[in-house]
């Protein structure tokens, strides 16, 4: 039976799951509206770290710069602001796992069951971080950010085959959360942190939120001409203030 | 105690489309109706704004339309002998939560079922033998025939302004239309969209090999329209954020685009949102649904008397709520007996990625929606001879450019590192020179003993109510029909003249992390008999008959198409049955 208790609990997770008119209401006779019930989105303003350790940053940015390092045309992952995303997502709902389903007991299943971690990304990050640290200082006397780019990718390579065993995290885990969370970085819109000034989109030719091609979906094998927008919009469409 | 509300004639659990076009319908005749949906109201303009809807990473990856597990998941395990665990974060379906439902964020891909999908079992059997068939797929007839839904898929296509150009009107085929579809009665009621380039190489190398490709049906605007209930939808813009995402630009058939305004000018209808139904409520005898209990909020219980109840949440939701509700005698899989839980299928898909010069070819991949492209459908049903082959079922192929959203849709050729600089490369050089089909083979899952949904016997949701078991695998019917169908559609990307062409073929066992469609069928299935289904061919309960349940709970077997066309068209027929039948005497209205 339903208790007082878990409708209070459930109360609160409403709140957080609803993006509309958040407390239950009637509707009748026309459609509501209310200005802007999901919220309009949160720009990544620049700034100290909200999650990371100054350490931490720093490994970080290093970590972006080999899984997507910078060439002639386009950042690398620290310049396109890889780890300022991931640093405002662990702060986020993200970080703290948000809305997944948290209950025990955490068993070990098969990996088409999915993940069963009792970690949250923000806590995989804050261990994997310390662990990574440990082990650099060990076994190349160095911190990660320290190494050379080849002691660095030889470094990734053994986290990616495995070869690496972290004390109480997944060191493979923590590798695969890198390898999804700093190409996010890289390719989702720049209010988010990364994607700066949208090098990410500009180097595939990806124009971003323009919303109209009627003019050029019959266009065939034509590359579309125009420069990305983001939801912030463009630099240039800004003027400087002085 | 629930707080009891004054009584209604019908109330409604779940506000998607098949709740919205029930509610209209009767509401149309004049019955007093309450629908009660879990999620909050999801309204076109301001929750999906141009300005900042096309957000990938929050609506995409960070699923911001869809229901958090922490309000209720399922718990998943390939094997019966296996230890179901839940499903912490959604990964191979995607629940929609809020008015709407799934209708607000589908890529709007709106098709009919082929005449033969209705009577599978009796047609397969006649044309291969009852031999063909394994001996534990559990597929049925549907009770209901391609000829009873004709008026009531025309109908929807009409509310939808659904966008294609016809195969088959009246039996007569036409040219550039899908000539193994059923007849229909009249053309679409809008052209199909314009197609890109790759969908435009697709059709050419596909007629080459002697196929007769068409454009895909559309549930996006190919034109402004003004449906048959006065609502206006505006042209689609080929912005490339449908599924996963809510269209601001009233271009894609939604419940809020084409019936919700509709719908509340009538005095006597109303809505609950953000309250979830926990219960349907039976009397003493156990065969008369009295009402809901729903709770709010705030945490307060509510009870909702009504005469007459549709359940017309998400497959798996619907299913639930029957287990709960203590409605049909649960299936279970080692007795073969129950019908509440059995025939629970989802999809087949699988997917072929081309890849073309870079200095000959530009597709554009973002220039894109949910429903544009070229698809054959000599490989559904049962459009071929299985004879050769040994598995039953297909699906529809095609080129269907969905997006080219950089973080899900950024392909490399197979070998290329996951990172470093060689990946760098490989991202750039094939962006805008690979085909990544967003549908590709879009394949059948039919129905096996062992395939079925319980109720788990250990985790719970944060009402202390037992989570819904999901036991599910791949057969060997769906992995050669996969195999069969991969291997033609790669056929026609080389025909194309894909420098190379990588066939991503579906293999057991199922994964529940891996994305293949929102299509969970089955669990709660109509048919011809109470021993077999749980539902009448009108979705009317067997045992409950003031309850009727729509949506696609009531497959009894998937076939090889998106299913919303389908679960519209049998909510329209349900409503008619109720109109023309159920109300002058209200009762079963097929003997048992």
């Amino acid at each position: 039976m339903v208790n007082r208790r878990s409708f209070l609990i459930s109360a609160a997770f409403w709140f957080a799951g609803s993006t509309s008119l958040t407390r239950a209401s009637v509707v009748r006779d026309h459609m509501p509206w209310s200005p802007f019930p999901s919220s309009a989105p949160n720009d990544a303003r620049p700034g100290p770290w909200q999650f990371f350790t100054a350490n931490e940053a720093r490994v970080v940015e290093a970590l972006a710069d080999r899984i997507i390092p910078p060439d002639s045309d386009t950042p690398g992952g620290k310049d396109a602001g890889c780890a300022v995303f991931i640093d405002r997502q662990l702060k986020g709902p993200y970080g703290s796992a948000a809305g997944l389903y948290q209950f025990g007991p955490y068993l070990k299943g098969t990996k088409e069951q999915g993940p069963q971690s009792e970690l949250s990304p923000a806590e995989l990050y804050r261990k994997g971080l310390a662990a990574l640290d440990r082990y650099c200082k060990v076994s190349l006397g160095q911190a990660f950010d320290q190494l050379s780019a080849d002691q660095q990718d030889n470094t990734l390579k053994k986290l990616e085959a495995g070869e690496i065993k972290f004390d109480g995290v997944d060191a493979q885990g923590f590798f695969d959360a890198l390898l999804k969370d700093v190409p996010e970085g890289f390719f989702s819109d720049p209010i988010h942190g990364g994607n700066r000034d949208m090098v990410g989109w500009r180097m595939i030719g990806f124009p971003g939120i323009r919303y109209d091609y009627r003019d050029w979906v019959g266009r065939h094998n034509e590359r579309y001409p125009h420069p990305p927008v983001s939801i912030a919009g463009r630099a240039d469409w800004t003027p400087h203030k002085s | 105690m629930p707080r009891k509300l004054p009584a209604t004639d019908v109330v409604i659990i779940g506000l998607g489309w098949t709740g919205s076009i029930m509610a209209y319908e009767l509401a149309e005749a004049g019955l007093a109706v309450t629908a009660i949906e879990r999620g909050p109201w999801r309204n076109t303009a301001t929750d999906h704004p141009p300005g900042y809807a096309a957000d990938e990473l929050r609506y995409r990856i960070r699923h911001e339309l869809f229901l958090r597990p922490e309000q209720t998941t399922f718990t998943f395990r390939n094997k019966m002998n296996q230890t179901a665990l839940p499903i912490r974060s959604w990964g191979a379906f995607m629940p929609p939560n809020g008015v709407g439902g799934g209708g607000v964020h589908w890529n709007a891909e709106t098709w009919r079922f082929l005449p033969s999908d209705f009577v599978a079992r009796t047609h397969l059997t006649e044309r291969y033998g009852a031999g063909f068939l394994p001996g534990d797929m559990t597929i049925q007839d549907w009770g209901v025939t391609y000829d009873d839904l004709e008026p009531h898929y025309d109908r929807f296509e009409y509310l939808c302004g659904t966008s294609g150009q016809a195969g088959n009107i009246k039996g007569q085929i036409l040219d550039g239309g899908n000539p193994f579809e059923g007849p229909r009665s009249r053309a679409y009621p809008n052209p199909p969209q314009e197609q890109p380039f790759g969908a435009t190489l697709f059709a050419k190398a596909a007629r080459g090999v002697g196929y007769k490709p068409f454009p895909q049906p559309s549930g996006n605007m190919s034109r402004a329209y003004q449906n048959p209930l006065g609502i206006r939808l505006g042209p689609c813009t080929y912005c490339g954020f449908c599924e996963w995402f809510g269209c601001g630009n009233y271009s894609k058939a939604t419940p809020q685009t084409t019936i919700l305004p509709a719908l509340l000018r009538k005095p006597n209808f109303s809505a609950r949102d953000n309250s979830e139904v926990t219960r349907i409520n039976l009397d003493a005898s156990g065969k008369r649904a009295t009402g809901v209990t729903f709770v709010d909020t705030d945490g307060n219980e509510w009870e909702q008397p009504a005469e007459l109840v549709i359940l017309s949440a998400y497959t798996i939701f619907n299913v639930q709520l029957l287990l709960l509700s203590g409605i049909g005698k649960p299936y279970d899989p080692n007795a073969n007996s129950g019908v509440v839980g059995r025939n629970f299928t989802h999809q087949t898909t699988s997917d072929v990625v081309s890849f073309f010069d870079p200095a000959k070819f530009v597709f554009n991949p973002f220039i894109a929606s949910g429903a544009i492209g070229t698809c054959i459908d000599e490989f559904n049903g049962d459009n071929f001879d299985h004879g050769p082959h040994g598995f039953v079922g297909g699906g529809y192929i095609g080129q269907v450019q969905t997006n080219g959203r950089p973080i899900e849709t950024a392909p490399v050729p197979p070998g290329t590192p996951r990172w470093g600089a060689q990946w760098k490369k490989a991202v750039k050089d094939n962006y805008q020179s690979a085909l990544k089909p967003g549908t590709g083979v879009h394949g059948s899952m039919y129905s096996y003993r062992d395939v079925y949904l319980d109720l788990d016997t250990f985790y719970k949701d944060r009402f202390g109510r037992p989570l819904v078991r999901i036991t599910m695998d791949f057969h060997d019917n769906e992995i050669k029909q996969n195999k069969f169908l991969t291997d033609r559609f790669a056929e026609i990307f080389q025909a194309m003249g894909a420098r190379q062409v990588v066939k991503e073929y579906r293999k057991g066992p199922y994964d529940i992390t891996k994305y293949q469609t929102t299509h969970l069928c089955g669990g709660a299935i109509m048919g011809t008999d109470p021993s077999t289904s749980a539902l009448n061919r009108y979705l009317q309960n067997w045992d409950v008959p003031n309850l009727f349940v729509s949506g696609a709970s009531a497959f009894p077997q998937n076939p090889g198409y998106n299913p919303t066309g389908t679960v519209a068209a049998l909510a329209y027929w349900a409503a008619a049955a109720i109109r023309k039948r159920y109300l002058k005497n209200p009762g079963q209205l097929i003997d048992g």
